[in-house]
């Protein structure tokens, strides 16, 4: 075992090319942000029953991944697995960046985002809301302090570990803060429930390492350097793990409210006749995102091939979205239960199940989130030395498969 | 900021000096509509510098205790400062014309008031009056040029804040 | 007598600093300016000693009836662009059909002014707040337009305003990115007055809103309550409305 060397990225064609096709992205979002701001919010698909769109899916995918993106680190330092020390720098990267990304578009998102300066000052100590502002900036200063520690060589190693140790905790913070943004809407059957937080915690482990996996592997194809096939499978069976979790929850959430009945008329909306939200429920989270690349990387054939996890990855990711989509729009459009034995047969907008279709200021708001995201982490691993030259096995002490 | 404060500063100047120099500097100073009613008990200077606090400390009062016994609203300034156009009608917030415009584009302070709030007195309708509003005309080059001679001259003179 | 100097931070609300005071102090005596003042304060201020609230029985309710709509529509200056799902919705009309028996009722439904709302728990900026006599408002001056309420509120009781706005009332400023809901006539209840949807409905002779102080047991709403049996909507959040139904 060497010791691992890092170094920036090369700027290439290919790495220019990349970039412009990112700054697109931000900029049709910066241009769907002027739209709406000129507009308001009329020219797009939210409305006074769907309050939160398209952009908070993509939004809470990213800040969910993010902490979730941090775990390689977490793992080499807190748990002191050394395989995965060499990628625990990267891991720092993609977790600030796909943060920022999701906090762009929270922010672009506002009806008055020119106020940003009233969020960043006065606090409501009693909103969750305002508790994970300064989660989401605290995860920001701690994981920005621990890439410091690792990347400075006067920074012993013990200190090091505990800043990774803080960092794990915060995040585990973060991401149960992100789940009580829903889980304290008493009021709507579609989240009243506990188990939120531990499932948006199992929800960050998969969706997290799903981009991390992604990432590293563009970025090292990228740069010409290799990740060994052992570590890609020992990544690959994490990620089962994280997937199988997310299942496990979901399965116990649905049965728990099964079996209350005042979640039943939820549970049949999700599960049977909610149109569109049951198709992603199936089609999207369950299947693409999970039992298909719980088999891929299971199954003996496919599992030892390298290129396994990154399907399985992709799979999970278009899996998220669907999931997150579910959560947060069919939780808003299911309707709450106002008048128990009635039926509001009339009431301008109240009742019924509410409309949505997302329109393209959301789309572009939110792929452009995800483009400064990625562009962050390309922006990162280039001018700072993040990339490991090698990930190849036998450099980073993996045994070979 | 320092040009925030430079502006300011030459914004109080401005009012303090205006009457004696108008004639030669009329087409810089802010062109601001002649009220009605009684005049401010404190005096302009003071309402000048000092109506956004008296303002934002008051809507505290009344939005949150319920206070409406306050001098210093919106509504209460339209009741005296109101701008009417050539034709005699009374200018809504998107006329150069109107009162609060005319002097905080001239310092370059943006104010957001009128998103929410009304621009003219109750029962003066805003709609049919924006209908026939023309965009007003840019800051052409001479504008600007003014403004820098008049800032030198007035940097190199001890500031005499009319106050 | 020193000139005040009104820097920001120096004024504090409920201080006697008001800019009326400050005419005041300027020109009268100080003793007669704090006497005059302190006379006026106790009626202009919201009283915590009172609670408001409403009362509507949906048996009086006519089906056919929207006089508290309208009424509330021009009071407020917020009007439909016809589109339900967009528009401002201060007060609806809702028609319930129980889902055993078929009968039908029909009542106003408006932001039910909870004593724990859940809006004003919610809101990252303190914007949603309850004053003390329980009225639940908007501050717009700090609302960033995040719609966390809108997702808090048992009630779709909120509105976020989707589109610039002009010629609003001067005692009803509202404005495009923010968020709003009945404000219960705040503006004429501080002048001693009562909602306009009260109102209307009594002029309509059917008198199903009844308007009073929760907190004063001798007021015909409070007298109502006692006598005769009436609900608040959700009544398992416990967020104890201060607009309560009956004969529902
Ligand atoms: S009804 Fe809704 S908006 Fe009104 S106080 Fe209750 S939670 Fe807030
Ligand atoms: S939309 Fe405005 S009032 Fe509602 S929670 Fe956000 S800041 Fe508060």
């Amino acid at each position: 075992m060497e010791r691992t060397i890092y170094r920036e990225i090369k700027a290439t064609r290919q790495v220019w090319g990349l970039a412009i096709i990112l700054a697109g992205f931000v900029a049709g979002s910066l241009a769907a942000f002027f739209y709406v701001e000129h507009h308001g919010h009329i020219v797009t698909g939210m409305n006074n029953r769907i309050v939160w769109g398209l952009p908070h899916v993509f939004a809470i995918f990213l800040i969910v991944a993010a902490s979730g993106a941090l775990n390689v680190a977490s793992i080499a330092s807190v748990f002191d697995q050394k395989v995965y020390k060499p990628m625990a720098r990267l891991s720092a990267v993609i977790a600030m960046a796909l943060l920022i990304g999701g906090l762009v578009i929270l922010v672009l998102d506002l009806g008055r985002p020119d106020r940003i300066i009233i969020a960043a000052t006065v606090y409501n100590f009693s909103s969750i809301f305002a508790w994970n502002l300064i989660l989401y900036t605290g995860f920001l200063g701690i994981v920005g302090a621990y890439l410091f520690a690792q990347m400075s060589k006067d920074v012993p190693y013990a200190t090091t570990r505990k800043i990774g140790l803080l960092a794990f905790v915060w995040r585990l913070a973060l991401t149960t803060g992100t789940g009580s943004i829903f889980g304290w809407l008493v009021a709507r059957p579609g989240y009243d429930a506990a188990i939120m937080a531990p499932m948006f915690i199992a929800m960050s482990f998969a969706f997290g390492l799903a981009m991390f996996l992604l990432l590293t592997a563009t970025l090292l194809r990228l740069s010409d350097r290799v990740i060994g096939d052992a570590l890609m499978h020992r990544l690959g069976r994490l990620l089962a793990v994280f997937i199988a979790a997310v299942l496990y929850f979901t399965v116990v959430r649905h049965l728990t409210n099964l079996y209350t009945a005042e979640h039943a008329g939820f549970e049949y909306f999700t599960l049977i006749g909610g149109g569109i939200y049951t198709w992603l429920f199936w089609l999207g989270q369950v299947l693409i995102g999970g039992l298909v690349p719980l088999a891929l990387l299971l199954l003996p054939g496919f599992g030892k091939s390298p290129k396994t996890p990154l399907v399985a990855s992709v799979l999970v990711v278009i899996g998220g979205f669907a999931q997150v989509y579910v959560i947060v729009i069919g939780g808003q459009a299911y309707p709450m239960e106002l008048f128990p034995g009635y039926e509001i047969t009339s009431g301008s907008g109240l009742g019924g199940i509410a409309n949505y279709s997302p329109s393209l200021p959301e789309l572009a708001l939110g792929l452009g989130g995800v483009a400064v995201a990625l562009l962050a982490v390309g922006v990162g691993t280039k001018v700072l030395r993040i990339l490991p030259t090698t990930l190849s096995d036998a450099n980073i002490g993996q045994d070979p498969l | 900021m320092i040009l925030f404060f430079r502006l300011a500063l030459l914004c109080a100047v401005a009012f303090g000096a205006g009457s004696l120099a108008a004639q030669e500097r009329s087409s810089l100073l802010p062109d601001i509509p002649a009220a009605t009613g009684e005049p401010h008990a404190e005096g302009n200077a003071f309402w000048r510098r000092n109506h956004m606090d008296l303002m934002s400390h008051d809507r505290d009062l009344t939005l949150r205790d319920g206070d409406r016994e306050i001098d210093a609203s919106l509504k209460g300034c339209f009741d005296c400062h109101t701008a009417k156009d050539e034709a005699g009608q009374i200018v809504t917030y998107e006329s150069e014309q109107h009162f609060c415009r005319s002097c905080h584009e001239y310092v370059a302070v943006k104010v957001d008031c009128f998103m929410c709030h009304r621009s003219t007195p109750d029962g003066v309708d805003e709609h049919a009056l924006q209908a026939a509003f023309l965009p007003r005309k840019p800051l052409d080059s001479a504008d600007i040029q003014g403004v820098i001679v008049y800032l030198n001259q007035n940097a190199s003179k001890p500031a005499e804040a009319g106050q | 007598m020193k000139v005040p100097t009104l820097k920001g931070a120096d004024i504090s609300r409920r201080d006697f600093l008001r800019s009326g005071a400050a005419v005041a102090t300027a020109t009268l005596a100080p003793g007669v300016t704090l006497m005059a003042f302190g006379g006026s304060e106790a009626e202009a201020a919201a009283d915590a000693g009172k609670r408001w609230g409403l009362l509507i029985d949906a048996n009086k309710c006519d089906a056919d009836c929207d006089a508290c709509v309208s009424a509330c529509s021009t009071e407020n200056g917020w009007k439909g662009e016809g589109n339900p799902e967009t528009d401002a919705q201060w007060i609806r009309k809702i028609t319930l059909q129980n889902t055993s028996t078929g009968r039908e009722v029909t009542m106003p439904m408006m932001c039910q002014h909870c004593e724990e709302p859940p809006c004003v728990d919610v809101c990252p900026t303190g914007a949603s707040f309850k004053r003390v006599d329980g009225i639940v408002l908007v501050d717009k001056h700090t609302c960033i337009g995040c719609r966390y309420c809108m997702m808090a509120c048992p009630f779709d009781a909120r509105s976020f305003i989707h589109e610039p706005v002009i010629n609003q009332k001067s005692h009803a400023p509202r404005g495009k990115g923010t968020v709003e809901s009945c404000t219960l006539c705040v503006h004429r209840i501080d002048k001693g007055g009562r909602p306009a949807c009260a109102e209307a409905c009594e002029a309509t002779g059917h008198e199903a809103i009844i308007f009073g102080d929760l907190k004063d047991p001798e007021s015909d709403i409070s007298k109502r309550l006692a006598k005769f049996p009436s609900v608040a909507l959700r009544p398992d959040l416990d967020l104890n409305p201060g607009v309560r139904y009956t004969n529902l």
